[in-house]
């Protein structure tokens, strides 16, 4: 019986070995978009490319800034990540190249903060939001107000308390004395919505910028304690960001009347 | 003498290394399999076990216990456990007749039911979820009869059975029917002659021959069930103590402590290790009886 | 019970009427192919005929029209037991269970379904045995606990497929011991290739061939005088066939023979001559054929094949062998090749009618 070559299972290894670092290469290149090394011009016309990592909430809006940030500044691009805002800090934290974050409140920006990864004095309120009331368009449970959330035949859905959302909501139910019993509390506010247009729930706590975008599938209605219980969304230039310059022009595009233009038609507040 | 000695010493020198891996390489690899295949075999179980032990560094040892003996994370544990054990008996008393169906009888149509039976195994959870959503939610297909019953299935921990069942009876059926196939009809019909009516033969003959392919679906059920998500998430909501299970729960702990959650995650990780370690003991020791050492 | 069975598998060729009294077991012998797994496999239930009926005593197992519609019992219902050659023990079942099987599914009680099953294993001398594993058990235990189980169920009617076949020599002795006692006053149909079961097992034999009946009668009867070269095969005699003259039998194939009973078959019918290998003699044949033997039955032929059997080789020529010493076969030269004259005394030769 001859021996395999001693050669087989090493070059056996070094293959296996070699695929998984292609992998790990490939992967890394899909996540962003290869950060360009050419310095900023100073003064004349801005190009390069930046990636921004923005909480869930964000979405359509950012969408849109980063649309208008690239007419406004040909040659530019940005690259948009969306997630919950504790996985961003999360992502950031563990190396993930962002060159701008957005979070949807204060807490998880100082874990970065705190962490050095944005400087202490580096953060900007942009945005604010605050809770509404979301039922169906037929409005099944026949829900007014928020008092009637606390009814026990209304089945209402709301954020987990460990979510931005969620501590909004603990503090609107202080605010208004009413404690709801809720059937579920969700980990994101889209899950809170997504049962309120399925027809599941007969009422969720969202924030208003939620209410506006979902348009005709569900209703809003006014809570004014929520006024009390205001999220507030800083954002912020990465520490170690390859192109310093082009994350503060985008800071300062979101801050700038553009910026809070396209916010204030989504529903958010002034910050 | 000294030829012998210096021949020893030669052999001393040039053997060693060469005796010890053979010595090494014959008490590791079995014969018959060539070490290559070993080797893949090692880089993939590194590629599972690997992940299983970052998340192992990464526990806070100190607060450990607190995290994991909290209200909530007590709560979630219990549930799991009990939802995910109503939901392996659901996948047995559903799960035995659809695989003696498919291995035992012929009909038409039979290969596209067979892929539709498994189609919980391929499909993404939360795919799962909304599809029971739309058949027993409240405006579900089954649903709307539900409500004028006064039998509410959303938000409740029925809900999250449901939503394991569905992703976990695949295991069983595919791992009893392949079983069944093997096991062969001589011994049925055997007991057919001897007077059993078919009830009779599934109970002591059938059934009794597949034990240990029933006992290891079920633990992979069992495993499926407690680490569904995605299907009970959209489903079934997430209620502490009644449907926010361990996964929802280091989930939602991912968000303010995530050490809880890694806490957590090891429990969900051990919990899996003990009852697919215990079953497994179980379906051998009951294969054994059964295995005929030739005649 | 008696036994009443008549039945047509076209697929299969098979088209086969059978009665076997009540008490009386029944051995069908035949080739491989020619339909005794099928008649056993009809009988039990396990396959539907196109068409047939067959009755146990009172009870209608299969009655099926020529379109292929009426009832069959399932096999549960009909009172068949089968013992095939693989014993087929319940694996996970201890051997008093498995032979109290058959009784707990008709609803006896426990203990007195394993108090049956106790007198069972007695009979068939394998009460040791009682409490082992079928893995722990041999081939020859295994089939001795398989036929108790068999008849445990207390069937009307018992098949056996050929139980001994995957038995060792010095094995199956023992097991044909105890089926001759326990099927003394049973209705059985034993399927089998050894001649030794049949005489030992049977009062009647049924040879099929090709999906037909093709001889039966009682065991002697059939065996010693056989009308087709497979039966006469299992019985080790030489058969040749022909035409009933004034003096004997013209053969299909050219020549006169004549034995004893001769004078008993009508001129003109369809007859044979049966002849034991051992008492024929071969001699070398010259191409003039002058060295023709005197006397009756002596027929000219070829050698074909010779084959080796214990002390004594087998020369086969086209339709007569012969058993002869290996010193006279070398003594004569025999070969593949070689002509030859066979010859038989007409008294060691039987000849009857077809």
């Amino acid at each position: 019986m001859r021996r395999a070559p001693k050669a087989l299972p090493t070059l056996t290894g070094a293959t296996a070995l070699a695929a998984a670092l292609a992998l790990t290469g490939c992967a890394s290149a899909s996540v962003d978009a290869p950060t360009s090394a050419t310095p900023p011009a100073s003064g004349s016309a801005l190009a390069g490319s930046i990636t921004v990592y923005a909480a869930a909430s964000l979405t359509t809006t950012f969408t849109d800034l980063a649309d208008e940030f690239e007419r406004a500044h040909p040659g530019t691009s940005v690259e948009l990540t969306f997630a919950g805002s504790s996985d961003l800090v999360t992502q950031i934290t563990e190396g993930a190249p962002a060159d701008v974050v957005a979070t949807a409140d204060e807490k998880n920006m100082a874990k970065l903060t705190d962490a050095g990864l944005v400087g202490s004095a580096a953060p900007e309120d942009f945005a604010t939001n605050v809770l509404t009331i979301a039922v169906p368009p037929s409005n099944p449970a026949g829900v007014t107000d928020f008092a009637d959330l606390a009814k026990s035949d209304v089945k209402t859905v709301i954020c987990a308390a460990q979510v931005p959302c969620g501590a909004a909501t603990v503090a609107v139910e202080k605010a208004t004395g009413v404690a709801i019993s809720p059937v579920s509390e969700e980990a994101s506010v889209t899950d809170v919505l997504g049962k309120v247009t399925s027809g599941e729930a007969d009422a969720g706590l969202v924030y208003v910028t939620d209410v506006a975008a979902a348009g005709k599938s569900v209703t809003g209605i006014a809570v004014p304690e929520a006024d009390q219980a205001v999220t507030t969304y800083p954002i912020a230039p990465v520490a170690d960001t390859d192109d310093a310059d082009l994350a503060r022009t985008f800071v300062d595009f979101v801050t700038g009347s553009t910026g809070q233009g396209v916010l204030r038609a989504a529903g958010f507040g002034a910050p | 003498m000294t030829p012998a000695s210096t021949g020893a010493a030669r052999r001393s020198t040039r053997w060693p290394a060469r005796r010890s891996t053979r010595r090494s390489a014959r008490r590791s690899v079995p014969s018959g399999v060539p070490p290559w295949v070993v080797a893949v075999a090692v880089l993939g179980s590194t590629f599972v076990l690997l992940p299983l032990v970052a998340l192992a560094s990464r526990v806070d040892w100190a607060d450990f216990g607190a995290l994991v003996t909290s209200d909530s994370s007590v709560a979630a544990l219990g549930l799991s456990l009990r939802t995910s054990v109503t939901a392996t008996m659901f996948c047995v008393v559903l799960g035995v007749p659809m695989a003696v169906v498919l291995a035992r009888t012929e009909f038409w149509g039979q290969q596209v039911l067979r892929s539709l039976v498994l189609l919980p195994l391929v499909l993404p959870p939360v795919v799962g979820g909304i599809a029971l959503l739309y058949t027993f939610g409240r405006r579900g297909l089954l649903g709307q009869t539900f409500e004028t019953l006064g039998v509410t299935i959303a938000f409740s921990t029925t809900a999250v059975v449901l939503a394991q069942t569905f992703v976990a009876l695949p295991f069983l059926v595919l791992s009893l029917e392949g079983a069944l196939r093997t096991v062969g009809t001589r011994y049925e019909a055997v007991a057919a002659t001897l007077g059993a009516r078919p009830t009779t033969v599934l109970r002591r003959v059938t059934l009794p021959l597949v034990l240990p392919a029933l006992v290891s679906g079920a633990v992979l059920s069992f495993a499926r069930a407690l680490g569904e998500f995605g299907a009970t998430l959209t489903f079934a909501g997430s209620l502490q103590g009644v449907t926010r299970t361990l996964p929802l729960e280091i989930y939602l702990q991912r968000e303010t402590d995530p050490d809880a959650a890694v806490a957590l995650s090891l429990v969900l990780v051990v919990v899996a290790i003990v009852v697919v370690a215990l079953a497994h003991q179980a379906g051998r020791s009951t294969g054994l009886a059964t295995r005929r050492r030739g005649s | 019970m008696t036994l009443e069975f008549s039945a047509v598998l076209e697929a299969r060729g098979f088209d086969v009427e059978l009665t076997v009294a009540e008490g009386e077991t029944v051995a069908v012998l035949g080739p491989n192919g020619a339909g005794k797994s099928t008649l056993l496999a009809l009988l039990a239930g396990l396959v539907r005929p196109d068409r047939g009926t067959a009755r146990l005593g009172e009870r209608v197992l299969f009655d099926v029209d020529g379109r292929g519609r009426g009832p069959a019992l399932r096999p549960h219902e009909r009172g068949v037991s089968m013992l095939a050659q693989d014993a087929l023990l319940f694996p996970h079942l201890s051997a008093l269970d498995n032979v109290a099987f058959g009784p707990r599914s008709a609803g006896v009680s426990r203990r007195e379904a394993d108090r049956h099953a106790g007198d069972w294993l007695d009979r068939v001398d394998a009460t040791a045995l009682a409490d082992r594993r079928p893995a722990q058990l041999s081939g020859g235990q295994a089939q001795r606990i398989a036929v108790a189980r068999a008849l445990a169920a207390d069937p009307d009617l018992l098949l056996l497929d050929e139980p001994m076949a995957a038995l060792d020599v010095s094995v199956a002795p023992a097991l044909r011991r105890t089926l001759r006692d326990v099927l003394a006053d049973r209705t059985a149909v034993v399927v089998t290739h050894d001649v030794l079961d049949a005489f030992t097992l049977a009062d009647r034999v049924v040879v099929l061939e090709a999906g037909r009946v093709v001889d039966s009668g009682p065991t002697r009867a059939v065996l010693e005088r056989p009308t087709t070269p497979f039966a006469a095969g299992l019985a080790a005699l030489d058969l040749l066939v022909g035409t009933a003259t004034a003096d004997g039998v013209r053969l299909d194939g050219g020549g006169d023979v004549t034995g004893r009973g001769a004078d008993g078959v009508t001129v003109g019918a369809r007859a044979a001559v049966a002849v034991r290998p051992g008492l024929v003699r071969v001699v070398p044949r010259a191409h003039d054929g002058v060295d023709r033997p005197s006397g009756p039955n002596v027929l000219a032929s070829t050698v074909v094949d010779l084959e080796p059997r214990g002390d004594l080789v087998r020369v086969r020529g086209a339709g007569l062998s012969a058993d002869v010493p290996p010193a006279v076969v070398a003594a004569l030269d025999l070969s593949p090749g070689a002509p030859v004259w066979f010859s038989f005394a007409p008294d060691d030769a039987v000849a009857y009618a077809l």
